[in-house]
C-alpha cells in the first residue's frame, strides 16, 4: 500500500510512540546534541517537520547517520517528547524500505566486537534482523 | 401525596444539545407525586424563576427539581426563588444534568436516558426532604494574615484602614518578604526597597495592626466567623523591648559563618542578626544551630556588649491563642532547587547564579554593595547571558508544567539595568518565548532590545560547560539552526518559582485545597479568585498562582475586600444539613468522633428512654456549630444512629433506588 507523506509521518509517530505536538520547539534537544554540529537537520526540526506532516526530507537527511542514540535530547527534553525515539523511528523506515541490510555477528572484525557496548549490539541487531 | 414540581433547563446549547430537555419533563410527568413538569431555556433567567414561583403557586407544589447545571453554580439561586414563593429552600433538590451529563456526553439518547435517571434520583430523594432552618453563629472581629510579603501587608493594610483588627505571622525575623530582595521593578524600574519600605513602616506602625515575626502557625480549629489560632511565637533571645538595634551584637559575634538567607548565601552572617537593614522588626534574632553560647555553653559576647541588657538565652518560645473572623493565606513563593539541572552546572560553577541570586548582585544594599561582579575572582563580567524557562514550563519530574509568569519581564529588567550601568556588557537572553501581556510590559521588553541593544535569541540552553576563566553556553538558535557555543563572563538562571514549602501543611490544617502544584485553589477560577473553597479561609499573592507585584497587590486588595465583607457581618447564617444522632440506637461507640475532621462530636452521658426504661448512657453528642456536613460519621457509625440532615441515610438509598 502506498502511503502519502503525510500519512506516512502520521505512521512514523504512532509507531514511535511519541507525542510530537507535546514539543514546543524550545531547541533544547538540538543545544543538548553532542553530533548536532554534523546534522543537516537538527532534532528539533526534525520534530517540527514531523509535526507538520513532513517525511521524505527527513528520510534522505544525513541527521539519521549522525545520531548515535546518545539519547541526551530525550533526557533534556522538558516536555518528555523524546526526539531520539523518531530519529530511531524514520532509520527503521527508511532500513527497512532497503531490505537485505542484515547484521551478521560472525562478520564483525574483533576489535570492534571487543570494543562494542553491549546494548549498541543488541540494538544493532534489533535493528538489522527485522 | 407530595405535589412535586419539576423544571427541566436547557442551559441555552449547553444542555439542549446534548439532552433531549422535553422527553425529560415529560417522562418524568407518570412518576407519582409529580404535579407538574416543564423544560425552560433557561431556568436561572428571571423568567425561569418566575416560571418555578408561579407554578408552586398555583400547583401548591410542597417540593422542588430542577435539572440543571451544578449545584454549586445556581442551588443558592433555585432555593432564594422557592423561598420567596413561600417554600422552605431546603425542599429544592437539584439534578445536575449539565456537568454530570450533557457535558461529558456526545450521544444524545444516552445522555438523554442519563439525565432522566438522574431526574427520578433526585425526585425520589425530594420527596424525602424535610424543611430545615438555618442557624446563626456570631463573627469574631478580627483577621489573621499569615505571611507577611507585600500580599500579606497590602491585604492587612486594606483590612486595619477599614477599622478592623488584623494580625500577621511572619515565619523569618523580618516582614517584607521576597519584594524586600529586589532591586528595582519592572516596569517603571522604580526601587523595590523604597516604595516597599513605607508599606513596612505602615503596617508596624498601625494601631490595629499586630504583626507575629519569627512566628509559625500552629495550630487552627474552628470555622468562619470562629476559627481559634495557635501562633508560636519563636524565641528570639533577645528582647523585643529593650533592644534598641544599634547592631552591635552582630558585630562583635564571633560565629560568623551562617550563610545569609537574605543574600540568597551570597555572604555570611553572625549568628545573631539582622536579616537587612530595614527589617522590621528592627531587632536581631539568635540563630541557635550555629550559636556558640547555645552549642558549647561557651561566649556570651552579644549579651556582655549589649548597651540595653537585651539578650535574653533563656527565652522559650511562647504559644498565643488568639480567635479570628477570617483567615487570610500570603505565604508567597520560594525558587526551585537547581539540583535536578545539572546539565547547567549551577553548583559547580560559581558563575551560574539564580535570578534572585543576581538580584542580590546588584542591589546597592547586597554583598557587593551593587558592584557587578563574577563570584569566582571578584572581577567585573564582561558578558553575561540570561536563560529564561530553567524548569518552567516542563512536564517532566525537574520542573513545572506552568509558566512562572514573572520571569520574561524580570530577564528584561535584568539586561536593562546590566545595560544601563555597564554599556560595554554584551548581554544575550536565551528564550522559548517572551511572554509580556500586561500594562507596559512588551514596551519594556522591546526597550531592551530596541534601546539597549540586548541580544534575545530564540532557543533554549542544553548545556554550560567552564572553559578556562570562562563558561561556554551551548544553545540552539532555533530561528536560524545555528548550533552556538557562546562565550560568558556570567549566565543567569530565570528559575521557576513554586509555593512556600510549607502550603501544604497549611493547607491540611485549614482544610483548605490546593492543586498539584501545591498552589492553593481558588473557590471558582473566574469568578471566586480571591476565596478558598474552605468558607472563611482567603488567597492573596503568589500563594494561589505566580503573579507579579502589581497583581499581587491587586488581588490583595480584594481578598481584603472579602474579609471585610465577612467581618462586618454580626452573625452569620449556619448550614443546617449538620449530623445528627439518634440517642435511640447510638451505642456509644464514639467511632465517628474518630473521624470527624472537624472536632464537632462529643460524648455525654443521658438517660435515654429505652422501650419504656430510662437508662443512663453514653451518647455522641454533635455541636451543630462545628459540623460542617461532611457526612464521615454517617458512614463510620456502625449503628447507624448517625445521619446528616438534607442528607439522610434514608435519602441516599432512595436516590441508589431510583437510579437501579
Amino acid at each position: 500500500m502506498h502511503l502519502t507523506e503525510k500519512e506516512e509521518a502520521a505512521e512514523i509517530l504512532r509507531i514511535s510512540g511519541v507525542k510530537a505536538d507535546n514539543c514546543m520547539q524550545c531547541g533544547k534537544c538540538s543545544a543538548a546534541c553532542p553530533a548536532g554540529a554534523k546534522m543537516d537537520i537538527l532534532p528539533h526540526r526534525f520534530v517540527w517537520e514531523l509535526m507538520n506532516g513532513r517525511v521524505n526530507n527527513l528520510a534522505a537527511s544525513n541527521t539519521l547517520w549522525q545520531c548515535l542514540s546518545c539519547f541526551t535530547c530525550s533526557a533534556r527534553c522538558p516536555r518528555g517528547v523524546d526526539p531520539a525515539k523518531l530519529i530511531e523511528a524514520v532509520r527503521l523506515s527508511v532500513i527497512r524500505k532497503q531490505g537485505e541490510n542484515r547484521l551478521n555477528v560472525d562478520e564483525l572484525p574483533a576489535e570492534i566486537d571487543e570494543m562494542m557496548p553491549q546494548q549498541a549490539l543488541v540494538s544493532a541487531l534489533r535493528k538489522y534482523n527485522k | 401525596m407530595q405535589k412535586i414540581g419539576v423544571f427541566v433547563c436547557w442551559c441555552g446549547s449547553n444542555i439542549a444539545a446534548t439532552v433531549d430537555v422535553a422527553r425529560v419533563a415529560e417522562s418524568v410527568k407518570s412518576i407519582p407525586g409529580v404535579a407538574f413538569a416543564a423544560d425552560y431555556r433557561y431556568m436561572c433567567s428571571e423568567g425561569g424563576q418566575e416560571l418555578m414561583q408561579k407554578a408552586i403557586k398555583d400547583y401548591g407544589l410542597s417540593r422542588v427539581v430542577v435539572c440543571s447545571c451544578s449545584p454549586r453554580m445556581h442551588e443558592a439561586t433555585f432555593r432564594k426563588a422557592a423561598q420567596a414563593a413561600g417554600l422552605n429552600p431546603y425542599l429544592v433538590e437539584i439534578a445536575n444534568i449539565r456537568e454530570h451529563c450533557s457535558w461529558v456526553h456526545k450521544d444524545k439518547e444516552v445522555a438523554t436516558a442519563k439525565a432522566i435517571a438522574l431526574a427520578k434520583a433526585a425526585i425520589a430523594k425530594v420527596k424525602l426532604n424535610t424543611p430545615l432552618v438555618s442557624g446563626e453563629s456570631a463573627v469574631v472581629k478580627r483577621a489573621l494574615v499569615i505571611g507577611g510579603g507585600i500580599a500579606g501587608l497590602q491585604t492587612a493594610l486594606d483590612i486595619a484602614e477599614a477599622g478592623y483588627k488584623v494580625d500577621i505571622v511572619e515565619k523569618t525575623p523580618s516582614i517584607g518578604g521576597k519584594m524586600s530582595q529586589l532591586d528595582k521593578t519592572f516596569p517603571t524600574l522604580d526601587c523595590s526597597a523604597c516604595i516597599l519600605t513605607p508599606k513596612m513602616v505602615e503596617a508596624a506602625t498601625h494601631e490595629n495592626i499586630t504583626i507575629y515575626t519569627y512566628s509559625e502557625i500552629e495550630k487552627v480549629s474552628g470555622y468562619v466567623g470562629q476559627f481559634e489560632a495557635v501562633i508560636r511565637k519563636k524565641a528570639r533571645s533577645v528582647s523585643v523591648d529593650r533592644c534598641s538595634g544599634c547592631g552591635i551584637c552582630s558585630e562583635k559575634c564571633p560565629s560568623k559563618k551562617a550563610k545569609s538567607e537574605f543574600d540568597q548565601g551570597l555572604r555570611n552572617r553572625s549568628a545573631i542578626y539582622i536579616p537587612f537593614a530595614q527589617a522590621i522588626p528592627n531587632v536581631p534574632v539568635i540563630d541557635r544551630e550555629n550559636c556558640l553560647k547555645f552549642q558549647t555553653g561557651k561566649c556570651g559576647i552579644c549579651a556582655k556588649v549589649c548597651p540595653a541588657g537585651a539578650i535574653e538565652y533563656e527565652q522559650e518560645d511562647e504559644l498565643v491563642t488568639q480567635k479570628y473572623g477570617a483567615i487570610v493565606l500570603a505565604t508567597g513563593f520560594e525558587p526551585i532547587d537547581m539540583a535536578k539541572f545539572g546539565e547547567f552546572n549551577y553548583e559547580y560553577c560559581p558563575d551560574v547564579i539564580t535570578s534572585l541570586e543576581f538580584e542580590r548582585l546588584t542591589n546597592a544594599a547586597g554583598p557587593t554593595q551593587g558592584h557587578l561582579v563574577r563570584l569566582s575572582d571578584g572581577k567585573k563580567p564582561k558578558s553575561i547571558v540570561f536563560v529564561s524557562c530553567v524548569g518552567s514550563r516542563d512536564t517532566t519530574e525537574r520542573g513545572k508544567t506552568y509558566c512562572s509568569k514573572i520571569c520574561c519581564m524580570y530577564n528584561a529588567k535584568h539586561a536593562m539595568l546590566v545595560k544601563e550601568k555597564y554599556p560595554d556588557i554584551d548581554v544575550q537572553v536565551f528564550y522559548i518565548d517572551v511572554r509580556t501581556p500586561g500594562k507596559s510590559f512588551d514596551e519594556f521588553y522591546r526597550r531592551a532590545v530596541e534601546e539597549y541593544g540586548v541580544q534575545y535569541t530564540k532557543g533554549m540552553v542544553g548545556k554550560i560547560t567552564e572553559e578556562g576563566d570562562h563558561l561556554l553556553v551551548h544553545a540552539s538558535d532555533v530561528a536560524s539552526g545555528a548550533q552556538l557555543s557562546v562565550p560568558a563572563d556570567m549566565v543567569v538562571l530565570a528559575t521557576a518559582i513554586k509555593p512556600a514549602a510549607d502550603a501544604r501543611k497549611l493547607a491540611t490544617m485549614l482544610t483548605a485545597s490546593i492543586d498539584t502544584n501545591d498552589f492553593f485553589t481558588e473557590a471558582h477560577p473566574k469568578l471566586r479568585p480571591v476565596e478558598s473553597p474552605t468558607a472563611g479561609i482567603f488567597l492573596s499573592g503568589v500563594c494561589q498562582g505566580p503573579k507579579d507585584i502589581p497583581e499581587t497587590v491587586a488581588q490583595a486588595g480584594a481578598a481584603a475586600v472579602k474579609v471585610l465583607g465577612l467581618l462586618s457581618k454580626d452573625k452569620l447564617l449556619t448550614n443546617p444539613c449538620v449530623a445528627t444522632c439518634n440517642e435511640q440506637t447510638c451505642s456509644g461507640c464514639l467511632a465517628c468522633e474518630k473521624v470527624c475532621p472537624y472536632g464537632a462530636i462529643s460524648a455525654e452521658y443521658k438517660l435515654v428512654n429505652v422501650k419504656g426504661l430510662k437508662e443512663r448512657r453514653l451518647i455522641a453528642q454533635v455541636n451543630e456549630a462545628l459540623c460542617q456536613g461532611c457526612g464521615a460519621c454517617t458512614v463510620a457509625c456502625p449503628s447507624g444512629a448517625m445521619d446528616l440532615k438534607g442528607f439522610s441515610n434514608k435519602q441516599i438509598m432512595a436516590e441508589v433506588d431510583a437510579i437501579c
